[in-house]
């Protein structure tokens, strides 16, 4: 193969991959979004503050990996299900830039807590995935992780379209982001329903984080890593799940792709100038969804 | 209580409401000016920081709390200001040139954001705003030849007619000079055809639409005008830290001045003069604080923005008009007493209305 062809190739599958964590941390994103119209900053601490846990769980207290990350789902998700509870049920029907200010506040809050829990070293932890590699080619080599990731979101992903499109709770969750006041006339427990939206975003942080732990290793900071998923969130159209993923993706290989073309400083930025652009072009994403206001 | 006896239409666009609104604020503007003389170099600097953040807070609040327009990249048009300021000044164009030129370059910037997202509304124009930020951030630190990267860019002291500030109550009357003449403008602005349509967009772009406010004129206006504002704030910011570096306008800064606006209560100008007293003074309160607190905390890098997403989180849950909005409460509890009612200001239950649903 030509070097040209490896290197595409090599860009699109570590694109796809980098592309994937951005699409599950978006698809935080997305959830609350699409079921309370609140937008979460704080989504990326919530992944972060999951990573910390399963690490505890696997490395502290010695659980098995896969018994890690599920002890670290079910505590994220109370952890998400109260915190709605709590607090931000008290922001419903306030403008949007309320709840944003307030979630960059909780995050913050988060990072620092974070900071005085389990400290400011970077850690990381042994995942089954850890240093194999699948050979496809003399040069084509893909970490093992990478595959994770992939398979990681797509599982999720299935799992989460049939919990919405064939369950009960999904239906009213549906039912309730489209329309409260009627979600309410038609016996569906909103706030609950809200709640349980919040833990599940927050379970799918902790997924997103455990994923991307060994690409990242887990430190306070590690939350930045929201921006740029939030970017893939409004890229693809904020409040489609599909638009998630694909915006993911699509500032994924093309970081990788200014990474290794463009010079440096070029990589962190070509994310923002591709989302810029496509604002510009079409100012509700690419999946659209909002239509003008009525008076 | 003061009863206004209104006898002309023009009583209800005065500046002044009555002749105890020009004594207050008169004899407020007395004490900064001999503040000089009473405080020491140390709170003569902390004050001045406290006008360049006011100057910086009005510019966005014009934006965000009289627009409506959430804008999470002020931080870059602050840097704009600044690196321009010290680069002309680098170049030898005298202050009084140089300075106005920095409010009108990032004025320019600001229109350069603003007419591409004018279709964008909330969510999406902070993004937009937010990416514009990462990228001129990025590009600071990488345009070696004007803004010198990573080095930084030393800023020369200002000069006025041969005779340079150097002294820092010459910078303090600087900061003063540019923050009086912003409150001017701002007060005016507001009262003037172009400040009410600006408020009437951020009420209801449709409503403002139908009554005949072009949208994408008064928001381009709206994003110069406080773009300008910040960037002139930047200029001061430049002679403040007198070397320019380019991690210094992060979007940590961005979310810190929103901080200030929200802190201090969105939609008003006082509110952005208690906001920028806000996050000038915490700092010193909480390295003070540090010394009362047990070790492991005190210690940690990220105590100071752990405590500003407290007080964020505070303000937005229990004092959603920030702290000139208590301010009213307690001056209304006067005003009524003892015939005041707790019911006046409490919010009103709501319900999400969609906004993506035709």
């Amino acid at each position: 193969m030509s070097e040209l062809v490896t290197d595409i190739l090599t860009i699109s599958i570590n694109g796809v991959a980098l592309g994937c964590i951005y699409g599950l941390i978006a698809l935080g994103f997305v959830l609350i979004y699409k079921a309370t119209e609140m937008v979460n900053f704080a989504q990326g601490d919530l992944m972060m503050l999951g990573a910390f846990f399963a690490y505890t769980f696997i490395t502290a207290f010695g659980f098995d990996y896969w018994i890690g990350i599920i002890a670290a789902i079910v505590v994220m998700a109370l952890f998400g299900f109260v915190l709605d509870a709590v607090l931000l049920r008290q922001v419903i029907g306030q403008p949007q830039f309320a709840v944003v200010m307030l979630t960059i506040g909780l995050g913050f809050i988060f990072r620092s807590s974070a900071g005085v829990g389990f400290g400011h070293d970077p850690v990381s932890f042994e995942t089954p995935f850890t240093n194999k590699v699948v050979t496809l080619s003399e040069n084509l080599i893909i970490g093992q992780e990478n595959i994770a990731i992939v398979v990681g979101t797509i599982a999720l992903c299935a799992v989460l379209y049939v919990f919405f499109r064939f369950t009960r709770l999904g239906i009213a969750m549906q039912a309730s982001s489209q329309n409260q006041l009627a979600a309410y006339y038609m016996g569906i427990p909103v706030k609950v329903v809200f709640s349980l939206i919040w833990a599940i975003s927050a379970g799918v942080a902790v997924v997103a984080g455990v994923l991307v732990s060994p690409l990242t290793l887990i430190d306070p900071d590690m939350g930045f890593l929201g921006i740029k998923a939030f970017a893939a969130a409004v890229l693809g159209g904020f409040g489609s799940i599909p638009g998630a993923l694909i915006g993911g993706i699509i500032i994924g290989i093309v970081e990788q792709a200014a990474g290794l073309w463009l010079p440096a400083g070029f990589g962190e930025v070509s994310a923002f100038v591709v989302l810029l652009a496509v604002l510009v072009i079409r100012p509700g994403g690419l999946f659209a969804q909002v239509g003008r206001k009525k008076v | 209580m003061r009863f206004i006896f209104k006898t002309d239409y023009q009583q209800d666009i005065r500046v002044w409401r009555h002749g105890g609104d020009l004594f207050w604020y008169g004899l407020l503007l007395v004490s900064m000016i001999v503040a000089p003389t009473v405080l020491d170099d140390f709170y003569l600097g902390e004050l001045s920081v406290v006008l360049v953040w006011a100057v910086a807070a009005i510019g966005l609040m014009l934006l965000v709390g009289y627009t409506g327009l959430v804008s999470l990249g002020h931080a870059a048009f602050l840097g704009i200001g600044a690196y321009t300021e010290a680069y002309l000044l680098g170049q030898g164009v005298p202050f009084l040139i140089s300075f106005p030129l920095a409010g009108l370059v990032t004025a320019m910037a600001g229109v350069a954001i603003g007419v591409p997202t004018l279709r964008m509304t909330g969510l999406y124009l902070a993004i937009a705003t937010l990416a514009f930020a990462t990228i001129v951030e990025k590009v600071f630190s990488n345009w070696n030849s004007v803004t010198g990267g990573f080095d930084g860019l030393p800023v020369e002291y200002p000069s006025l007619f041969g005779y340079e500030l150097a002294e820092s109550w010459h910078f303090y009357y600087l900061c003063l000079c540019v923050l009086v003449a912003v409150i001017w403008f701002s007060t005016n602005l507001l009262r003037s055809p172009t400040g009410r349509a600006m408020v009437a967009i951020r009420d209801s772009e449709i409503s403002a639409q139908s009554m005949g406010v072009n949208l994408a004129k008064y928001k381009t206006i709206a994003f110069a005008i406080s773009a300008g504002i910040t960037g002139l704030a930047g200029g001061l910011f430049a002679h403040y830290v007198q070397h320019l570096a380019p991690d210094a306008f992060s979007i940590l800064l961005s979310i810190q001045l929103l901080l200030a606006v929200i802190v201090g209560g969105v939609g008003s100008i006082h509110g952005a003069i208690y906001g920028a007293i806000f996050i000038g003074i915490l700092p010193q309160a909480i390295a003070i604080l540090r010394d009362y607190l047990p070790s492991k905390i005190a210690d940690t890098a990220g105590l100071e923005p752990g405590i500003f997403g407290l007080i964020l989180v505070y303000i937005i849950l229990a004092e959603p008009m920030g702290i000139y909005g208590r301010w009213l409460k307690i001056r209304f509890f006067f005003d009524l007493f003892p015939l005041y009612k707790k019911a006046t200001f409490k919010r009103q239950k709501s319900f999400t209305k969609s906004e993506r649903l035709r």
